[in-house]
């Protein structure tokens, strides 16, 4: 295994040092003097390199299996390793859904052939998402997978009673329910946030307050059987406001925001393009910055990318026929060093802490990701250059699909190596 | 005025007083023995039609034709909503076939902005109605009619300080919408009445008043225009029963009573009368339902000559 030696970089934007990488572990940090080096090493020069703990996505759906059209296990974790990512949880939506011990296997053990990142499977809530009944959730978390993670997500556990019984069974394995808040009845046909701009457009609006209202249950019942919450892609500055009242009463929940939502707003729906259609819908200016706010001041706990792969022809046609989502993997480092790093409200420790350390807690994966950087520890880390800037082309996407909607943007930063346990899965910018 | 016909938020006060004095020119052809023109001749008019309307679409073929227009109706039952082919491909074979223009009416929301902005033709595009957004030529001939009962005696055409009340189903229209930007850019005064539970979220900042109280409003209209409301909207719960909102809402002969004399009242069909609007006002004197049907075809032909390029007078110039 090559041993790397990576010089003069910095470690969550610390002073310059040096840092080795050896038998897939973090094996010396500081003067290379005296550090035994033999025929294997491979030195990397980081100046002006900023060493982060491998991330930890905890909300990527894979597609496979079902749609390998839109991405498979190895295309999605490509695009996860170049965008620094050392682990992803799959959500559990696939064809067919990720309700039973061998689903979530088989996709476990295409994440381990695939050898780009960890993939941990996160287990459907119910049979088939149908919302009718608990799927066998001990059943995956005595899986080789060993899912600690289950959610329905792209459907919200909508009945009272079925979410408080998932939130009391995961108890048993210390498992958590990410739920998808998204009030059924109050989104049918909804395409777009709902305000000046959609009845304008005349698109059916999707309000912020069915977002809110089931998180608002959702703390509520996770307080009344003292279980473990997460809200998934948090979208609102109301929601914001919730989990903040939450935490504050001592709730166990947390939550994530998406990249998307903290960079864009939904002024973009004006152009009918549905490469801007996603769920939760872009929201508000005011929205956005309540977001930033939130995950600055650590209300919200983690950036995820609910990065969503669809095939061309989902997106090349009307907005209402068009499928909801937008990749995320490999632009989310950048927008949030633009939208938090650059803004002065995070410094790169709080950037591991929301995309590496925290969402390997929640995940239960802590043992192995999400680990600080100091001798010993696994060899989980990205090297990123904040100085660089890119354009945003589709094509260079290691995704099988298409559909980012920051098409042309600048951006700033670049991932320059990725290494899981050791391993370079990314090198000089590009996939190994 | 731009390429496409969208919304009629893309039209400034001159397009929209271009349009309908060109129509008003039109308009005389109808009264003339040979109602044709050649102003297009060996041009392709293409009524794309994804949704079901005999009477916007017959409209614009009629006013196609009288510009001697070569016309294409295409039917495509079965969007892409419905797995059907899909817009794009739909768009490319009408791109094969030379379409100069293309009057498409589809169920989605913003398909008629896709088409004419995605590159999949070089057509110019003219919105025949999308799902609840917008319908423009419906406006511009609601406001032709009005210019024609109401517009004074100026040399331009004008709905300056003209009340015009819109009843009903204003969520789901979008002839409300069409029509709240278009009357405002003329000039008038547009009020909104429905049931709070069909009005849209943020029509506060529309350049309209708005109104829960028919009764109130009505009696200082110049004009009145009732819009269909569909009765599935009763199943949606947005109002009790239809009785309930004929009684609140309805244009009957009472409220039919407390116009001013000059007052029309007008419905951009198809009615379902005793429920928006009882048989005896539509069909009293007051009524230009009937009227707007034949201004209709005037102020297509108008959009479709004056976005063809037609910069030679439309009337006047025959061979």
């Amino acid at each position: 295994m090559t041993t790397y030696w990576i010089k003069n970089v910095s470690i969550l934007g610390g002073q310059p040092t040096n840092l080795v990488l050896n038998e897939g572990r973090i094996g010396h940090i500081g003067d290379l003097r005296g550090v035994s080096s033999d025929d294997g090493v491979e030195e990397i020069d980081g100046t002006g390199l900023i060493a982060l703990p491998g991330l930890v996505d905890l909300h990527t759906h894979l597609r496979e299996p079902g749609r390998e059209d839109a991405e498979t296990v190895e295309s999605g974790t490509r695009a996860a390793a170049m965008g620094g990512f050392t682990a992803v949880h799959a959500m559990a939506n696939t064809e067919p859904v990720a309700d039973t011990a061998g689903v979530v296997e088989q996709v476990w053990r295409l994440g381990r052939e695939a050898g780009y990142c960890d993939v941990y499977p996160v287990g459907a809530v119910t049979v088939g998402l149908a919302g009718q009944q608990l799927a066998e959730l001990g059943a995956m978390a005595d899986s080789a997978a060993r899912v600690r993670v289950f959610s329905d997500d792209g459907k919200c556990v909508s009945d009272a009673v079925l979410m408080r019984r998932a939130l009391e069974y995961v108890k048993a394995f210390d498992g958590v329910v990410a739920q998808h808040a998204q009030e059924p009845r109050l989104t049918e046909g909804a395409q777009m946030n709902e305000g000046e701009l959609s009845g304008r457009l005349g698109l059916a609006g999707w309000p912020a307050v069915a977002e809110e209202a089931i998180i608002a249950r959702d703390v509520l019942l996770a307080e009344h059987v003292g279980s473990r919450l997460h809200v998934c892609h948090v979208s609102t500055a109301g929601s914001v406001e919730l989990i903040r009242w939450a935490k504050g009463k001592g709730v166990q929940v947390t939550a994530e925001a998406c990249p998307h939502h903290l960079l864009l707003t939904d002024d973009l729906a004006a152009t009918y393009d549905p490469i801007y259609k996603v769920n939760p819908p872009l929201r508000s200016t005011a929205d956005a910055e309540a977001l930033r706010a939130g995950l600055a001041d650590g209300t919200i706990d983690i950036v995820a990318t609910d990065h969503a792969p669809h095939p061309l022809e989902d997106k090349d046609c009307e907005w209402a026929a068009a499928a909801f989502g937008m990749l995320g993997l490999e632009t989310a480092l950048s927008i949030v060093q633009q939208t938090m790093v650059d803004t002065g409200l995070l410094d790169w420790a709080g950037v591991a802490e929301r995309m590496s350390y925290a969402p390997a807690r929640i995940g239960r994966v802590s043992d192995v990701q999400g680990r600080p950087i100091v001798a010993g520890e696994p060899a989980n880390v990205v090297l990123y250059d904040p100085r660089a800037t890119r354009v945003v082309d589709p094509a260079e996407s290691q995704s099988l699909s298409r559909n980012t909607p920051y098409r042309g943007m600048e951006l700033p930063g670049r991932v320059v190596a990725t290494f899981l346990r050791g391993k370079a899965t990314v090198l000089d910018g590009k996939i190994q | 005025m731009k390429r496409h016909l969208l919304s009629t938020a893309d039209l400034s006060r001159d397009d929209a007083e271009l349009i309908l004095a060109t129509a008003a020119e039109l308009r005389e052809l109808a009264d003339r023995p040979i109602k044709k023109l050649p102003a297009l001749r060996g041009r392709t008019v293409v009524n794309l039609f994804f949704e079901d309307s005999t009477r916007t679409r017959i409209s614009f073929e009629a006013a196609a034709k009288r510009l001697s227009a070569d016309v294409i109706n295409f039917a495509a039952k079965g969007s892409s909503l419905s797995k059907g082919e899909s817009l794009k491909d739909t768009a490319l074979t009408l791109e094969a076939m030379g379409a100069d223009a293309v009057v498409v009416r589809h169920g989605a929301s913003g398909a008629p902005h896709r088409l004419a902005h995605s590159g999949w033709v070089r057509s110019n595009v003219v919105n025949a109605g999308d799902g609840t957004h917008e319908h423009p030529t419906q406006a511009l001939l609601d406001a032709f009619t009005m210019v024609r009962h109401l517009g004074g005696s100026g040399a331009k055409p004008s709905l300056d300080g003209r009340r015009v009340v819109i009843v009903g189903d204003v969520l789901h229209s979008r002839v409300a919408r069409s029509n709240a930007l278009l009357l405002n850019t003329l000039g008038a005064e547009v009020t909104l009445v429905a049931p709070p539970t069909l009005l849209p979220v943020g029509v506060e900042s529309w350049p309209v008043e708005t109104s829960y109280d028919l009764d109130a409003v009505i009696p200082k209209a110049d004009a009145v225009m009732m819009l269909r409301v569909q009765r599935e909207r009763m199943s949606g719960g947005f109002f009790p029963t239809a009785r309930e909102y004929s009684r609140r809402y309805g244009l009957d002969g009472r409220r039919m009573a407390t116009l001013q004399d000059h007052t029309i009242v007008m419905h951009p069909g198809p009615m379902v009368r005793g429920m928006e609007i009882t048989a005896d006002v539509a069909d009293s004197d007051r009524s230009v339902i009937v009227e707007q049907v034949t201004n209709g075809v005037a102020v297509r032909m108008a959009v479709l000559y004056l976005l063809l390029g037609g910069s030679e007078p439309a009337v006047g110039g025959e061979e």
